[in-house]
Formats: structure tokens, C-alpha cells, sequence
């Protein structure tokens, strides 16, 4: 079994009494993609938000190659440089262009020369089937489109792992699947990447593991085929139940 | 075609004096606007602070100039203050002290307005990126909140032009006084110039706001 590259111990998060975590572990090896699922209100996209520090956490910790990751972390900038994060609600920045939204963390950030950064960007656009978008702004894309220059923007920082906070759950169910269709290109490259998804095809078909969060710690785990074939406990079960329809006759 | 009294713009240096009147009238609002926009800038940053007794201070000095007809702050500036502190203001003075304080309370409340409108996942996504406090401030909140806060700032530089009109109830001579006294010593040879000459006081502010209003039309259109 390789080192985890992200480990997560002990996670405590409350919300005042609320307890929405408790006692998460988990760790990601590099090149490990594993998607997290569970009802909603369960604390997945917490779990997201508090490996990128945007939420403070009450207890346990959170480390990347061993370094601590916390809102008093002097090198926080650096870490999140590591970390790339796509948000559920498009959060390109409406006063930049497709290509300064890209550029802006690079340039200003990392400080590499813009020709440099330009060329990768657009290569990554290409990619993703939008390099005629460069110069226009995000009012005038879709919402699809949005999400994948929001997926280019984080990969044009070189980070070692990718987290997705149910990127497609805003979106108008035909523009889903080219944005998950570029999630799964990723997964080919070999990324190392943490979903959280409500769409189950999509889960079986990129996890290498999934993970089930219920009721604020991991209920079950496991490799795809066998959580969604056999899952073990009851309230995986009712969860993957949900996702079926069947008619009373 | 009525009599307007037109005529009477031509006689000895009326005109000019009516030029003058605005140019009274500019002077005031100008370094009003002048001192109350970066001060309503810093109040309004104020604003957005969590400390409370910082945002009941500016709170409470917002709604007591808003809800203040500004001819009776006026009034209570010129009339009220110099009796009861006993110091010497000028009619001028006073406006540009009024206006301060009422173009400051506007401008904060636009400011605070335009903070608080961008969304929290501006933040989160610039912290996300790496991206420090100051940096996410300076390359994506404040662009933001001054493409937001231009068009509103300018119909405020354009309300604060009109209403110094108001000085004339406390006796500076400006762009609608020089125009009352015209009409006055001519109302017998010209009587209809009341007319006429207030359609120039008209024409006057009018030149003086509407390429203002165009600008700020202009930036909304171009930074929707």
C-alpha cells in the first residue's frame, strides 16, 4: 500500500451544536480517485471545505505530505496552490476573461511569466473543447462551459489533488455529462482527485473507491462494484434505494 | 412665439453673472463630492466590519443624514449652529459642510452597498486559489465592488449638483439667486423674463449633469 499523499485523522466539525463530523479518517494515495456519497446534509461538501481550510475545523487534523493544514498555517497560500477545488456554484470571476481567470492565480500567485502560463492554458482549454472562449466573459458561456474553464482554471495550478464539490448539481441535466466527461479524462491522466457527486452512473464508473458518509462519519466503504452491487450495511442500502424507481402495481 | 424675455440675458452682463452663479453652484457641490466620496469610501469599508459599536456609530449618523430634508441641515448648520456655538460660517461654507456630511452618509451607504453584494464564493474561490487576503481584495473584490459602485457614484455627484439649488435659502448667491435678482430688476421693462431666464437656469444645470448621467449610462452598459 503507497504512503497517502492526503491524510485526514480524527476530523472533528461542528457548526455550534451541531455536530456535522465526527471523527472522519481517510487518506488518498496519489493517483487514487475516490468519490464520496451520501444523503443530502450529510457534511460532504463540509468534509471538501475543510481540507481546503475554508471552513475552521473543532478537532483531528488534516495534512498534505505531512504539513498541517489550518486557517493559522502561515503557509496556507502555499498549500492551497496544491490543492485544486471546483466549486457547485460557478465562481468564475464575471469581471475577468475566460483567459484572466485562468491566468490570475498563476501570474499573481505563482508568479510564472504570462507567455508561459498563456500557452498551458490554452492547451488545457483546447482540451476541454473551449479554446474559442478565451476572450469571452462568463456571462456570455453556459453553465457547463463555465465549469469547465472553472476545472481548467484549477488545473493550470499544477495541483496535486483535485476536490469536486457537486460540480454538476447546478447544472441543466445535458450540459452533465460534458463536464463529467472531462472529470473522467482527468481520471485517465491519472490525477488524484476527491469527489463528491449525487450522480451514481458517474460514481461506478471513476471511483476507485467510494466512500459512503452518512450521519457525519464513513458508514461504508469499498471498490465501486461492490458498493453499489452489494452494499453491506442497511443505510447504504436505503441510500442506493433512492436512486431506483419502481412502480406499486 | 411669446415674449420670453430673452432679451434681457443680453442686457449688460447678465449672462455672465448667471455663469457666474453656476459656477458658485459647481464650486460647492465640486469640493463637497471632492472631500465626500474618498470619505464614504472609508466609512462605507467601515461599514462591512463586524466590530458592532463601530457599525451603530455610522449606523446611526447614516440614518440622521438620510432622514434629514437637507434644508434643514442646511438651516441648522447656518442659522442653528452659528447662534448656538457662536462662531462666524459663511453661507458658503456651510453648504460645503452640508453637503459633506450628506454626500459622506451616501457614499458609505453605496460603498458598504457594493461590498456586501459580492458574493461570499468570490472569496472562497480566490482563497482556494492560493490567493492571500490582500491580493484576493485587490484583483477580484474591489474590481467588483468599483464596477458596481461607479454608475451609482456618479447619479450621486449628479443629485448632489441639483441640490444645491437649496442655497439660496440661506442666502449664497448662486446660479438661481443671480437668476431671481435678474428677473427682479427687470420685471417692469421685461415681465415674462421670469420665464425665459429660469429656462436658462434649466438649460445650465441640464449642461452641467447630462454628460455626467451619459458617462455613468455608459459604464453601466459597458460593465453589466
Amino acid at each position: 500500500m503507497p504512503e497517502p499523499i492526503l491524510t485526514v485523522s480524527h476530523l472533528v466539525k461542528r457548526f455550534d451544536a451541531l455536530t456535522v463530523l465526527n471523527d472522519v479518517s481517510f487518506g488518498v494515495c496519489k493517483g487514487e480517485v475516490i468519490v464520496i456519497v451520501g444523503p443530502s446534509g450529510c457534511g460532504k461538501s463540509t468534509l471538501l471545505r475543510c481540507i481546503n481550510a475554508l471552513e475552521p475545523i473543532q478537532g483531528g487534523e488534516i495534512r498534505l505530505h505531512g504539513e498541517r493544514i489550518a486557517a493559522d498555517n502561515r503557509n496556507l497560500s502555499t498549500l492551497r496552490q496544491k490543492i485544486g477545488m471546483v466549486f457547485q456554484s460557478y465562481d468564475l470571476f464575471p469581471h475577468m476573461t475566460v483567459l484572466d481567470n485562468i491566468l490570475l492565480a498563476p501570474t499573481k500567485v505563482q508568479r510564472r511569466a504570462k507567455a508561459e502560463a498563456k500557452e498551458e492554458a490554452m492547451a488545457l482549454l483546447r482540451r476541454v473543447g473551449l479554446s474559442e472562449k478565451a476572450n469571452s466573459f462568463p456571462r456570455q458561456l453556459s453553465g457547463g462551459q463555465k465549469q469547465r474553464v472553472a476545472i481548467v482554471r484549477a488545473l493550470c495550478m499544477h495541483p496535486e489533488i483535485l476536490l469536486f464539490d457537486e460540480v454538476t448539481a447546478a447544472l441543466d441535466p445535458e450540459m452533465v455529462r460534458e463536464v463529467l466527461e472531462v472529470i473522467l479524462d482527468l481520471a485517465e491522466q491519472g490525477r488524484t482527485m476527491l469527489i463528491v457527486t449525487h450522480e451514481m452512473q458517474f460514481a461506478r464508473a471513476i471511483a476507485d473507491r467510494v466512500l459512503f458518509l452518512d450521519g457525519g462519519n464513513f458508514v461504508e466503504s469499498g471498490p465501486p462494484e461492490e458498493f453499489f452491487a452489494h452494499p453491506q450495511t442497511e443505510r447504504a442500502q436505503q441510500f442506493l434505494k433512492t436512486f431506483t424507481f419502481e412502480r406499486k402495481r | 412665439m411669446p415674449d420670453l424675455g430673452l432679451s434681457v440675458l443680453l442686457k449688460g452682463k447678465n449672462l455672465a453673472r448667471l455663469l457666474g452663479g453656476l459656477g458658485v453652484a459647481l464650486k460647492i457641490s465640486l469640493i463637497s463630492i471632492a472631500i465626500s466620496l474618498p470619505l464614504g469610501i472609508i466609512l462605507g469599508a467601515l461599514m462591512t466590519w463586524k466590530n458592532p459599536v463601530c457599525r451603530a456609530i455610522l449606523r446611526c449618523y447614516l440614518e440622521i443624514i438620510r432622514i434629514m430634508p437637507q434644508l434643514v441641515l442646511l438651516f441648522l448648520v447656518y442659522f442653528g449652529t452659528t447662534r448656538a456655538f457662536g462662531w462666524n460660517l459663511s453661507g458658503e461654507l456651510s453648504a460645503v459642510i452640508v453637503f459633506t456630511l450628506w454626500g459622506t452618509a451616501e457614499m458609505a451607504d453605496l460603498v458598504r452597498g457594493a461590498l456586501v453584494s459580492i458574493p461570499l464564493h468570490q472569496y472562497e474561490s480566490a482563497a482556494a486559489l492560493g490567493l492571500t487576503r490582500r491580493q484576493t481584495y485587490q484583483y477580484v473584490i474591489l474590481p467588483q465592488t468599483a464596477r458596481r459602485l461607479l454608475p451609482l457614484s456618479i447619479n450621486l455627484i449628479t443629485r448632489m449638483i441639483k441640490t444645491t439649488s437649496l442655497v439660496v435659502m440661506i442666502g449664497v448667491v448662486e446660479v438661481l439667486k443671480v437668476a431671481q435678482q435678474i428677473i427682479e430688476a427687470n420685471r417692469t421693462s421685461s415681465p415674462n423674463a421670469a420665464f425665459g431666464i429660469y429656462l436658462v437656469v434649466f438649460l445650465l444645470y441640464f449642461l452641467a449633469c447630462w454628460p455626467i448621467s451619459l458617462l455613468a449610462r455608459y459604464l453601466e452598459e459597458k460593465w453589466r
